[in-house]
């Protein structure tokens, strides 16, 4: 099953080329391959969580295969606890927005689903490298789709949009590349790009901190965190609705993904120290970014900036362990586990939580769009009364959002809320707001779309969802509600990685000063 | 001197440029001799020509000999350049074709001129004293300028042929110049006699001085050559002024010749002052960077918005070169294959949208290319993505292998100026997908390019993806050069 992986990462991409050359002119055949492809990956990546080994912290599903030998640059894939779960919501997604596409894509349908599957591909294996060019490369080329989604299928203003993208994450990722060669140079023979031996590279105080930075720059966009989340509102606003879902629901986590895979581990020393300054960074998103979504008259921008404000409690979670814990000078760790456990594992599942809930209130307002062409919540009102089936869907998710207890929404907010409040009172207060001023924006809006008078007479004649919706919808619903409920086997897949993580941000490079 | 004993054995290892010589003659004559109807004739026989040469330089892989009283050399270095020099040029003249073609500009000549610079681009490459250098230096440019020159019915083309002429008049004077002072101060024309006296323990510092004097000039008449800022004005007048396939012709196989003059010169040559000329290629290499990404975000122009993303590429060349280390030669050597591949599809594209009585030239003639010639967008945006250092395409690696070496030569900062410019010039080519891709198409656009040149320009596109995702086996052949 070594190969399983990889098949993972290249059957959506081969399928896409294959979906583009049944050509848009035989759509129809075009969007079955393109589901069957989907929905073949989707159950390819069950595969992953049934062998997976719980017990381990070790790299599973690995291949390892020489590359560019010149540079011992290696085709290194592998997963663990933390990438396992992304992978899983990649492959959910990607039959989600191809199936939301379906019929409401008229312009280039086979290249639009086909942009979908080679995304896919190429995001399993960003969650997969095991090497840090090969990181890079997948990282990068992820930016491709992306960009030709925004820009082809995308909104009134949608080249700005997709080159203001497409720019702002190339330039926070190319400092990321230099830091790798950098790491990369240093060592001397036998030099490598593996991440396992990055992550026992010894770097000194100021080598950590410049390559912290390149990575945190790298990474920052693409949470996005306060101040360097400007482009998200435009790509969110302008992209098509697939392209909102995945944006949201999959290219965000790789921002986190990379806190977690790069600079904890390879720089844990910088991490620490300057962590206090990535909190206070995820609370002004948390805080500040709640209050901007709260006065957008766009339905998607809303959602927007509710993204990034969600987006602050993984920076939060994962930041905040350095106050909570240290290493003892035994090697044994000083401080309450328990709570460190909850800030990441919470980091973890507010990303796979915020996966379900941003994916779903973006295609709720995907589906108010394609039916009267506008994200203006001024347009609509009383919603309710033409679409019920819809609104119940609606107000379901509009309450995860909002971090209602029993919905995925509230589980990881809560657990590091809680994880937080044993590194900083005020952190933790700050944190919590959120539970306010998010039911604000999000119930305020669902107030003035759903309930009320019907002010616009278009809305009265709007159709109800028709079964292809309510089927995403309905999937959707049942993932928010499940991982609310009972999110322990999520919880479970990750421990023994979260524990080998922390072990590693908490063993110093530096040399030991007697 | 006067003791060399001319042996006719040394000739086989000019075989190829013999060859090339001789074909260049008799496919003059024939054109001179055929009518009308046979015209493609010239066009098969050059190609054929290209192909044998080719296969003669393959033949010779492997040998190494110094000829001709040591003004020739020949290695496997400058062998296997041959090749490239060959394999590229008949790329080229495959979308040369298309373009003389739908202009009426088809003429014999064109293709004898074509032939005879690349002899001198054989020349150059295997030239192993100063003087060779030179000649092959100017049978290379004088065919250059008439080539410009070809369309003469065009002011543009005509004054870009002026232009190059004066201005590459002026390089190969400061060329001169400076081999005159390497020739004062070692009494020596032949490189290897060079690099002997320039290693040498017993230098004084008059000596050293005359030799750096005389370096400075040679790295002016390369960075002329090659079209590094600040010698790099006349780039985008002669490539906008040039017929298209001059254009591409200029950009792409040149180029192999301009890097093996730089290598024979400084590397072989001048070795022992690598510390000094490595400064230099530095400010070059960060000028031509910075310039080529900036100001290429305000041209509207495709082939001069490429000629400022070629002095870009230059850069990066040149900072290969500039790590002094023989895998940072082996990294320019595989940035200079990557930069014509790109180039030569990016042209290609560009010839394709050519037809009778129209001359595509500018950025917007690319508009709405996506929804008409989905494939040949594609194409194109494979080669913009690459030229913008995007991956898997090969311009990411080139890029990262020079980056590196650079940073492992210990100028992290260089690197990292680097980037950021190469993100600056990522917008730009933007804007050529954003015309392709998202611009509402207002006109109807077909590539009606004929067959052949449609297969080419598939497999160079294809190319760039597969020799991205498996560089290895070029790498390694780019650095066994050195």
């Amino acid at each position: 099953m070594d190969s399983l992986l990889n098949i993972l990462i290249w059957l959506p991409v081969l399928g896409g080329g294959l979906v583009i050359a049944i050509g848009n002119k035989r759509s129809d055949i075009a969007k079955w391959v393109a589901v069957a492809i989907a929905v073949a990956v989707f159950v390819l990546s069950l595969g992953l969580w049934t062998g997976f080994d719980t017990s381990t912290s070790d790299m599973q599903f690995v291949l390892d295969l020489p590359w560019i030998e010149q540079f011992n640059i290696r085709y290194h894939i592998g997963i663990d606890g933390i990438s396992m779960p992304l992978i899983i919501l990649t492959t959910f997604s990607t039959i989600l927005v191809i199936v939301a596409g379906w019929e409401v894509i008229q312009n280039r349908p086979a290249d639009y689903m086909a942009a979908f599957l080679m995304m896919e591909g190429v995001i399993i294996g960003v969650f997969s490298s095991m090497d840090a060019i090969l990181f890079y490369v997948f990282w990068e080329a992820s930016l491709i789709p992306m960009l030709l989604i925004i820009g082809i299928w995308g909104g009134q203003n949608r080249v700005y949009a997709a080159v203001k993208f497409f720019l702002y994450t190339f330039l926070g990722s190319v400092f990321l590349l230099v830091s790798l060669i950098y790491m990369y140079t240093i060592q001397g023979d036998g030099a490598s790009f593996s991440l396992a031996v990055l992550n026992d590279l010894a770097l000194t105080l100021t080598e950590q901190s410049w390559i912290f930075w390149a990575f945190f720059l790298a990474f920052a966009v693409k949470v996005p965190m306060f101040p360097v989340h400007t482009w998200l509102p435009d790509a969110h606003v302008q992209a098509p609705t697939g392209g909102s879902v995945i944006l949201a629901a999959i290219m965000l986590k790789m921002g986190g993904y990379g806190f977690f895979r790069f600079s904890l581990p390879i720089t844990p020393d910088a991490s620490s120290e300057f962590a206090t300054v990535v909190i206070v960074l995820s609370l002004i998103a948390i805080v500040y970014i709640g209050f901007v979504a709260l006065v957008q008259k766009d339905m998607k921008k809303l959602i927007a900036y509710s993204s990034i404000s969600h987006m602050g409690f993984v920076t939060l979670g994962v930041f905040s362990l350095f106050s909570i814990v240290e290493m003892g000078t035994d090697g044994n760790i000083i401080g309450s586990l328990e709570g460190v456990y909850l800030g990441l594992e919470g980091a973890m599942i507010q990303m796979i939580s915020h996966g379900f809930i941003s994916a779903a209130m973006f295609l709720v307002v995907g589906v108010l769009y394609d039916r009267l062409h506008s994200r203006d919540i001024s347009t609509y009102g009383g919603v309710i009364n033409s679409m019920p089936k819809f609104t119940g869907f609606a107000v379901l998710f509009a309450m995860a959002n909002a971090g209602l207890p029993g919905t995925s929404g509230f589980v990881g907010e809560f657990m590091v809320i809680l994880s937080v409040l044993q590194a900083n009172f005020w952190y933790a207060f700050l944190a919590a707001t959120t539970l306010i001023i998010g039911a604000a924006y999000t119930l305020w809006m669902v107030k003035r779309v759903f309930w009320g008078p019907v002010t616009n007479s278009a809305v009265s004649t709007l159709s109800d969802i028709n079964n292809r919706e309510f089927f995403i919808l309905a999937i959707l619903a049942v993932a928010v509600i499940v991982m609310g409920v009972y999110p322990q086997p999520v919880v479970e897949v990750m421990h023994a990685s979260v524990v080998n993580l922390l072990e590693q941000a908490l063993t110093t490079k530096l040399p030991v000063t007697l | 001197m006067i003791d060399y004993q001319f042996n006719i054995a040394d000739l086989c290892f000019a075989l190829p440029e013999i060859f090339m010589l001789s074909a260049a003659v008799v496919i003059l004559l024939l054109d001179l001799y055929t009518s009308e109807r046979f015209q493609n004739l010239t066009y098969y026989l050059t190609q054929i020509t290209l192909f044998v040469t080719g296969y003669l330089a393959f033949t010779l892989i492997g040998e190494s000999q110094v000829i001709f009283d040591g003004t020739f050399v020949l290695d496997t270095m400058g062998s296997t350049l041959k090749i490239f020099t060959m394999g590229f040029a008949m790329v080229a003249l495959v979308y040369t074709r298309h373009y003389l073609k739908v202009h009426n500009l088809f003429k014999g000549e064109y293709f004898v001129l074509a032939l005879l610079s690349i002899l001198g681009m054989m020349v150059m490459i295997s030239a192993h004293s100063l003087l060779t250098i030179y000649l092959g230096l100017e049978i290379m440019s004088l065919s250059l300028y008439t080539l410009i020159a070809i369309a003469r019915d065009r002011a543009t083309a005509v004054e870009a042929a002026l232009k190059y002429f004066v201005l590459g008049a002026i390089a190969s004077g400061l060329l001169l110049y400076g081999m005159s002072m390497i020739y004062g101060i070692t009494g020596a024309l032949d490189i290897a006699q060079i690099a002997t006296f320039a290693t040498s323990a017993t230098l004084v510092s008059e000596q050293v001085l005359i030799l750096n004097f005389g370096l400075v000039f040679l790295v002016i008449g390369i960075a002329f050559k090659l079209g590094a800022v600040p010698f790099h004005m006349w780039v985008p007048d002669v490539y906008q002024g040039a017929p298209t396939s001059v254009t591409m012709f200029l950009s792409t196989v040149p180029k192999i010749a301009a890097a093996a003059m730089l290598i024979r010169l400084m590397i072989d040559g001048l070795g022992a002052m690598q510390a000094y000329w490595s400064d230099l290629f530095m400010v070059l290499a960060i000028l031509s960077i910075a310039l080529g990404s900036l100001v290429a975000l305000m041209q509207s122009n495709i082939k001069r918005l490429l000629a400022y993303s070629t002095i870009s590429h230059i850069g990066f060349i040149l900072l290969g070169f500039a790590t002094g280390v023989i895998e940072g030669y082996g990294a320019a050597a595989f940035y200079v294959l990557a930069y014509i591949l790109m180039s030569l599809a990016a042209f290609g594209s560009i010839i394709a949208l050519n037809k009778q009585g129209f001359e595509a030239e500018q950025v917007s003639d690319f508009r709405g290319l996506s929804k008409h010639s989905p494939w040949f967008a594609l194409i194109m945006l494979v080669v913009m993505l690459s030229m913008a250092g995007v991956p898997p395409f090969i311009g990411f690696f080139s890029k990262l292998f020079i980056l590196q070496q650079v940073v492992s030569a210990g100028y992290v900062y260089l690197a990292i100026i680097a980037v950021v410019f190469a993100v600056i010039s990522a917008y730009y080519y933007l804007q050529i997908i954003k015309t392709m891709y998202f611009d509402d198409a207002d006109k109807e656009i077909v590539v009606t390019a004929p067959l052949d040149m449609k297969v080419v320009l598939s497999i160079n596109g294809i190319l760039i993806l597969v020799i991205g995702l498996m560089p290895s086996y070029w790498m390694e052949l780019a650095i066994s050069l050195f």
